[in-house]
């Protein structure tokens, strides 16, 4: 059973790739994660200036779930390079995409060119996150025409494979992912948090983020982002990493079936741990085994021929 | 998120205070919570003296957050509780133990004490400090049957110097099994170092920013390996602790930039 997979002309042992956001402060921590069975690992956002991302609390669970508005902080583009630097020394070889946004449309294509010349295998653009539309106004992916407009001014200055991260809070994703496809993207990461949501605490009677709102992911997302997934397969030509609420083998493959080459995990880790990539692999290999078939390529979109 | 009423706050030295919330909370000795105060921030604190009934946060003043606590929490204003969290410290087998602990470091020593001393370990407990003012829990740590020395910067009480001054002398009676770790990071290097040049095994309680506190969002971890301190720590063996290049040298803000322990900016020359 062959369970690698060659993306945009990068090579994964396996489908996981950890999700951005998740442990992708530092190098070592993305290299730790390599090191426990992710198949390519995806860094933390950088804007161009440092951010430190709204105060705490910015992450919390739920039962069908997390919700998070961490804010999008990150050190910033040009102090990242010391932490894709320690990555490649501690996983030389291993696949590493890149995850850059930007306050406006300049800015993006700037960090862009920076992170062009970095040794990342794939540039993924967030254009998707929902924790900060009070400082930034509504995501890009969540405008089509929007979406467009990006996609063809980085894919002008970047000469490596880009994916569009999308959001699942849009009429249409299809056509989202369409224009994104049209104007030169390589791939679709779909998709990111849902939302925002809101939890109050009834004791205290206030919401309990700092910023009141956030990003919904995990099992509540999952069968949003099936459905994402399984549009966005149906509308366009290159490849999905699929994302949002995979918590084990069954959803992960379910993800296949609608049309991720790619699985994004994240939520995961609350579950299993560090465990969580090498358990998915080996039940997706286990799946292949009884259902008779060779290659996980064989295996995706196939939810699709009814 | 628990949210709870605190019964009752002690003054126990200067910018330091202890909160009591009547709660069965189960932590073990070296776990730790995240502490939430609306509408001011949310931190990763160490629990201190557990009872069936109760547990005590003894919060030292030591930035804005902790600040605002010492001056706005009172007995009967509610605060969050998320957690415990963490690996604890382990003493399975071990006969004779050494606590080190370092001003604001010192609670979870108290309560590691707490069950060391239950178990019929016996306890020596090293306690640090500007001076006999800022030495915690001396009275405490005797009523739980630990053997007490004391050092001070100033000499105000016992030893005039280092508390690893001490520590060195203990190491030396060739009796100890097991050294237990928290406060200043330098001093928790010093303490590893020489429990390794005796060949004792130690465990340091590390502390960093921290944002999920269960292991998924990577604000806290450390260079060399990745481990995160929220899930693979807070406690680590000192040995593994002294592998990792920051260890004694730097930590991260919010953004995830490296700064000094001191919360400076960092010496590029690192």
């Amino acid at each position: 059973m062959n369970v690698s997979v060659k993306f945009c002309g990068i090579d994964f042992p396996n489908p996981t790739v950890l999700a951005s956001g998740y442990l992708g402060v530092t190098g070592a921590s993305l290299a730790n994660c390599i090191n426990n069975g992710a198949g390519g690992v995806t860094g933390k956002t950088l804007f161009m200036e440092p951010r430190p991302g709204h105060p705490n609390p910015t992450v919390l669970t739920f039962p069908g779930g997390l919700i998070n508005a961490v804010g999008l902080c990150g050190e910033g583009i040009k102090n990242g390079i010391h932490e894709f630097k320690k990555f490649r020394e501690m996983a030389p070889d291993a696949p590493l995409i890149g995850s850059i946004a930007g306050k406006n449309l300049k800015e993006l294509i700037e960090v862009a060119e920076i992170m062009d010349t970095y040794p990342v295998d794939m540039i993924e653009l967030n254009l998707s996150c929902p924790n900060v539309d009070d400082e930034m106004g509504r995501p890009i992916a969540c405008d089509p025409l929007m979406t467009r407009d990006a996609i063809k001014a980085v894919r002008k200055v970047v000469k490596k494979p880009i994916s569009a991260k999308l959001s699942p809070n849009v009429q249409n994703i299809g056509i989202v992912a369409k224009n994104a496809e049209n104007e030169g993207a390589d791939a679709i990461t779909a998709v990111n948090t849902m939302g925002p949501g809101m939890l109050i605490d009834i004791k205290m009677r206030r919401p309990i983020l700092s910023n009141k709102v956030g990003g919904v992911s995990g099992m509540a997302l999952h069968p949003i982002a099936v459905r994402c997934v399984y549009d966005i397969y149906k509308a366009v030509q290159i490849p999905i990493i699929a994302t949002g609420g995979i918590m084990n083998g069954k959803d992960a493959i379910e993800m296949i079936l609608a049309g991720g080459s790619l699985l994004g995990i994240g939520c995961a880790i609350t579950a299993n741990d560090l465990n969580c990539f090498t358990m998915i692999t080996d039940k997706i290999r286990e799946y292949m085994k009884e259902e008779g078939f060779t290659d996980i390529s064989e295996m995706v979109g196939l939810a699709h021929e009814i | 998120m628990l949210v709870f009423k605190i019964k009752k706050v002690i003054d126990e030295a200067p910018d330091v205070k202890s909160y009591v919330i009547e709660h069965k909370l189960n932590a073990k000795p070296g776990q730790f919570v995240m502490v939430w105060m609306p509408g001011v921030d949310e931190v990763p604190m160490s629990i201190g003296l557990q009872t069936d009934t109760e547990f005590t946060l003894s919060i030292a003043k030591a930035g804005d957050c902790t600040a605002l606590m010492h001056e706005k929490l009172s007995v009967g204003d509610k605060i969050g509780i998320r957690g415990p969290f963490g690996k604890p410290f382990t003493f399975e087998g071990k006969k004779n133990i050494v606590l080190v602990g370092g001003g604001c470091g010192t609670p979870p020593m108290l309560n590691l004490a707490q069950v060391a001393t239950a178990k019929g370990i016996k306890t020596t407990v090293l306690l640090g400090g500007r001076t006999s003012e800022h030495l915690l829990f001396e009275k405490t740590f005797k009523e739980l049957g630990c053997e007490i020395k004391v050092a001070t910067d100033d000499g105000s009480k016992g030893h005039k110097g280092y508390v690893t001054d001490l520590l060195k002398k203990e190491l030396e009676k060739g009796e100890v099994d097991c050294v237990y770790t928290c406060g200043p990071e330098l001093m928790m290097v010093t303490v590893a170092r020489l429990a390794q040049d005796f060949n004792i095994p130690s465990q340091v309680s590390l502390e960093r920013f921290m944002k999920c506190g269960f292991g998924i969002c990577g604000q806290c971890c450390i260079d060399g390996t990745g481990l995160r301190v929220c899930k693979d720590g807070p406690v680590f063996d000192g040995e593994i602790a002294l592998k990792h290049q920051e260890f004694g040298k730097y930590k991260r803000d919010s953004a995830g930039l490296m700064i000094g322990l001191d919360g400076c900016a960092l010496d590029k020359n690192l």
